[in-house]
């Protein structure tokens, strides 16, 4: 039973909003979300998976894995763009990485277009305002280093909850997306249109970027109205241009809508080759990054200033909801920068030079609160009792057959240890503990099953197997 | 609590053992990150000063509610002037282990600077003892 102390925490962590749920109808208790989960994030009960939600950061390795599609991502309606005369698709560059090489950049806009968007923009359009605005923080806060950004709302929260002494290194600045939204703001009001007109909604790529826009980090609400998966506009948008067919007339693009600094940005390295640090790493999928942090935290890494940190393997070209292979997206997307690079050199502007005009506005207003360290490690916050706790698990431990086998509904040993301590678990649930207590007559065999159909259902075996 | 290293001469792989442990313990006590950060700073400098000069030794910690001793005791050379050794800068070692990135002569400054109490008493000849603590 949970005790007391825990429930200040649950009321805590309730504040911690998750784009990730567990569909309990679906799930069929295989536990691989619980293995693979970065954090240690997931347990198993009555046969089912669930997620302790202060662990949790969103990064979706656990909708990669499982098998049954129960791991719903909370996306809103695409019908909701229609209560808006004004509304606006803010994209990431990534998504015109899924279409194949036939289908061009100007058939993607005007299709959504037609699919209903009153606008559409593309949220690296800010690519390069973000790049400022980190190197003006970079130059005014000259004693904090090495900076990370803030692009990756994964790592963002994969800080606050087992780095908190790097928190104060995040910068806190607002990512492309908030900017590229204020910009839309800004522009649409100047037309002249009203500002309750206006919606704007983010085909998002992620599970992580659906939290930052529902509970961004370090500011009170989003500018966000709606937040639409990638994968499932994709299909619309590709399903409309199969289906108006190859003579389908669309409305061209005047000229190309980013730069190709711009398109880079959301591909490995492209924050960091355009940052004005000496020293800088780009380091991509989370088991990576929690590899640099560890030894970032011990101050093992001298000289470093900047680090662009991504979950994703080939950051969002791998994106949870990136429909197509990581390497082909990106190399799309190198294919449309490399063109975009070629229409510069002959003189051609990008649209995203646009929002030059804005440079300031957006700038001064980037700058967000602090982010807060809300450390998942913390066994209580009265340090006596946590040091009780701590005594307790290292005890049980010594008990525990330290093999990881995950059969009690915990990934470890240890992390079952501190559930138990912490109320989240009881002691039985281990199959080896049992075992030993039917040994010397202290649990019957039907208790001991009882307790297993408790973590895993009662429904796993089945009868004798003949073979 | 009670914690016990050892620490192998000439080992830099496995520098750093210690401070990791130590600083998921105090993470876990919910300890001041900046704290935290302190500990972990001044241990790791000492581990890797005993892997560098010493014949090996020991890292004993002691953690209780409010602070947390941690003790580096080596069998080594000894250092024959401590002041100096305290001064930045100050180094005694091998080409080989500077050229590895450690032997800066900031070792027993820096965790000067990151811990509350510093003791370090040291016979030529027989070893080195490191005690720091820090208050949470």
């Amino acid at each position: 039973m949970p005790n007391s102390q825990f429930s200040i925490f649950n009321s805590q962590f309730k504040m911690f909003y998750h784009a990730l749920q567990i569909d309990a109808p679906r799930c069929i208790g295989c536990s691989r979300c619980m293995k693979i989960c970065p954090t240690e994030a997931v347990r198993i009960f009555g046969g089912k998976a669930s997620i302790q939600e202060h662990r949790c950061i969103d990064c979706g390795k656990c909708y990669e894995v499982c098998p049954a599609q129960a791991i719903g991502i909370k996306d809103d309606d695409f019908e909701a763009i229609h209560r808006y005369p004004h509304s606006v698709a803010l994209l990431p560059a990534v998504f015109m990485g899924q279409f194949p090489d036939e289908v061009s950049v100007s058939r993607v806009y005007a299709s959504l277009q037609e699919l209903g968007f009153a606008h559409v923009m593309e949220v690296e359009s800010a690519a390069m305002i973000y790049a400022d605005a980190k190197n003006r923080y970079a130059h005014e806060h000259p004693d904090v280093r090495p900076l990370i950004s803030s692009f990756c709302p994964a790592i963002v929260r994969l800080i606050q909850i087992k780095y908190p002494s790097l928190t104060e290194n995040v910068m806190p600045i607002k990512v492309p997306l908030d900017l590229s939204a204020m910009y839309a703001v800004e522009e649409l009001v100047s037309r002249g249109i009203p500002r309750e007109e206006i919606g704007l909604f983010y085909i998002t790529p992620c599970a992580a970027k659906i939290a930052a826009v529902k509970a961004p980090v370090g500011e009170e609400r989003s500018l966000i109205d709606g937040v639409i998966n990638m994968n499932l506009l994709f299909n619309r948008v590709y399903k409309h241009i199969k289906e108006m067919g190859k003579s389908h007339q669309y409305k061209p693009l005047s000229r190309q809508r980013l730069s190709a600094d711009a398109i880079l940005s959301t591909l490995t390295n492209g924050e960091r080759r355009i940052c004005a640090a000496k020293r800088s790493y780009a380091i991509d999928g989370i088991e990576n990054v929690m590899d640099f942090l560890d030894k970032l935290e011990n101050d093992e890494v001298e000289g470093v200033e900047f680090l662009e940190l991504r979950a994703c393997d080939q950051s969002c070209a791998g994106a949870l909801l990136s429909y197509d292979n990581r390497f082909l997206c990106g190399e799309r997307m190198y294919a449309r920068a490399r063109k975009a690079a070629e229409r510069e050199r002959n003189g051609e502007m990008p649209r995203d030079r646009e929002m030059e005009k804005y440079r300031d506005y957006l700038i001064d207003h980037s700058l967000v609160d602090e982010v807060q360290p809300r450390s998942m490690l913390v066994l209580d916050e009265d340090r006596v009792k946590a040091f009780e706790k701590m005594e307790k698990i290292e005890r049980m431990k010594t008990h525990l057959p330290q093999i990881d086998c995950g059969v009690c509904g915990a990934p470890t040993c240890e992390a079952f240890a501190t559930d138990v301590v912490c109320g989240r678990a009881d002691l039985h649930r281990c199959v080896f503990y049992r075992l030993h207590l039917e040994a010397k007559g202290k649990m019957t065999l039907g208790e001991g099953r009882s307790n297993m159909y408790s973590v895993w259902g009662d429904d796993r075996i089945s009868g004798e197997i003949d073979v | 609590m009670h914690q016990e290293y050892t620490v192998v001469e000439g080992d830099f792989v496995n520098a750093g053992k210690a401070s990791s442990s130590v600083k998921k313990t105090l993470k876990q006590l919910n300890v001041n990150p900046q704290v935290v950060k302190r500990v972990v700073v001044a241990l790791y400098e000492a581990e890797v000063n005993a892997i560098a000069h010493a014949y090996g030794g020991k890292v004993l910690v002691d953690i209780d509610a409010d602070k947390i001793k941690m003790v580096v005791a080596d069998k080594g050379p000894g250092i024959p002037d401590i002041a100096l050794a305290m001064q930045e800068g100050y180094s005694t070692a091998r080409p080989e282990v500077r050229d590895m990135g450690f032997g800066a002569g900031m070792g027993l400054p820096n965790m000067q600077k990151n811990v509350d109490k510093l003791n370090v008493t040291s016979e030529v000849g027989v070893g080195t003892t490191v005690e720091m603590e820090v208050a949470f």
